[in-house]
């Protein structure tokens, strides 16, 4: 019923803007997929990435998650979701919710 | 008992280190002025006899002795309080939910209610939100007011939106088919005059403020290119 009264465009409260699922977190050799780094399009700083720690993770529609920290200094972001992302993901797009929001 | 000291009274016997107090026990028999209650009451300390204890009415021995020892659950004493407000949020601030059937509307806060929920009205006729219960993390908290002074809000608590209970229906065989059909849920009339009621007040305030019906009747969305970490609320 909701999806009839909103077009797609109206129905951005979700954040549609890319979001790349870039990789689990890994060092050179060894990956831990409990986590993954996402990277926030038009977020470039880990101050900006504050805003959005907290905030739920919808990935696939399947997955839910949140964004916990920043990862490294150029805005990308590391979350956990209830399962691991498949590794298919990885390139994908993810959403952000905004709540529970702290305004 | 005495009566309770006043606010703002520290104790007389300040802790050095927890556990250990600055006076002795001596040194605070001064302090309290035990030697004048002991002196006004003819060098003893006064004795409150034990109120007499109310008859107990024998009790019966009970019919049913459970055959194993059933545990008892432990005393829970918490008490709830209401979530903590954002300082953002006042009576009268207009808010845009995030989640929910009501997701991207603009709405005016009411008043937070004793279990920490927030009350909201559309006013319905503007934009079709009725009177319901919001959570504070499912809000956005914008900084546009409306005057809800003239607003009675007295009745509305959670009890209002609480469900009706259903009465259990004894099902016979043949009212098996029958209590399939669940009735239709109106909603009770006078819960349609309490929404107008309010509404009524609301609008008169909304309507003053140039372009306030249209932006509580606006839905807010993200469009490209914005970043909700960059807008002001």
């Amino acid at each position: 019923m909701v999806k009839g009264h909103q077009g797609e465009g109206v129905r951005a409260m979700n954040l549609e803007i890319l979001f790349n699922a870039i990789t689990t977190l890994r060092s050179k050799s060894n990956q831990y997929p409990n986590t993954s780094l996402i990277h926030i399009e038009g977020v470039n700083t880990k101050e900006e990435v504050s805003w959005y720690c907290g905030k739920q993770w919808i990935a696939l529609l399947l997955h839910l998650g949140q964004v916990p920290r920043p990862h490294g200094n150029s805005g990308v972001v590391r979350a956990k979701f209830k399962s691991n992302l498949p590794p298919k993901s990885m390139g994908d797009r993810v959403r952000v919710v905004m709540y529970p929001g702290n305004i | 008992m005495a009566p309770k000291a006043a606010t703002g009274r520290t104790s007389r016997n300040p802790d050095l280190i927890r556990g250990v107090g600055k006076f002795s026990r001596s040194k605070m028999y001064h302090k309290r002025g035990l030697w004048a209650i002991k002196a006004k009451n003819g060098g003893v300390f006064p004795k409150h006899d034990p109120k007499p204890a109310a008859a107990e009415t024998p009790a019966k021995p009970p019919k049913f002795y459970p055959a194993d020892d059933v545990k008892k659950p432990l005393v829970n004493k918490r008490k709830h309080k209401p979530t903590k407000l954002r300082a953002s949020i006042t009576p009268g601030t207009v808010f845009i939910l995030l989640a929910g059937r009501f997701m991207g509307k603009r709405v005016v806060f009411l008043k937070q209610l004793t279990s920490g929920l927030l009350l909201v009205t559309g006013p319905f006729k503007v934009n079709g939100v009725p009177l319901r219960r919001v959570n504070q993390s499912y809000v956005i908290a914008t900084s546009t007011k409306v005057d809800i002074s003239g607003v009675d809000l007295g009745k509305f608590d959670d009890q209002y939106f609480e469900k009706e209970a259903e009465k259990k229906k004894k099902k016979g065989e043949g009212e098996f088919f029958e209590a399939e059909k669940e009735e239709k849920k109106v909603l009770p009339d006078d819960k349609k005059d309490d929404q107008k009621t309010v509404d009524a007040q609301l609008i008169k305030s909304i309507e003053a403020v140039l372009d306030l019906k249209t932006y509580l009747s606006a839905r807010f969305s993200l469009k490209s290119g914005m970043k909700p970490h960059e807008l002001v609320f």
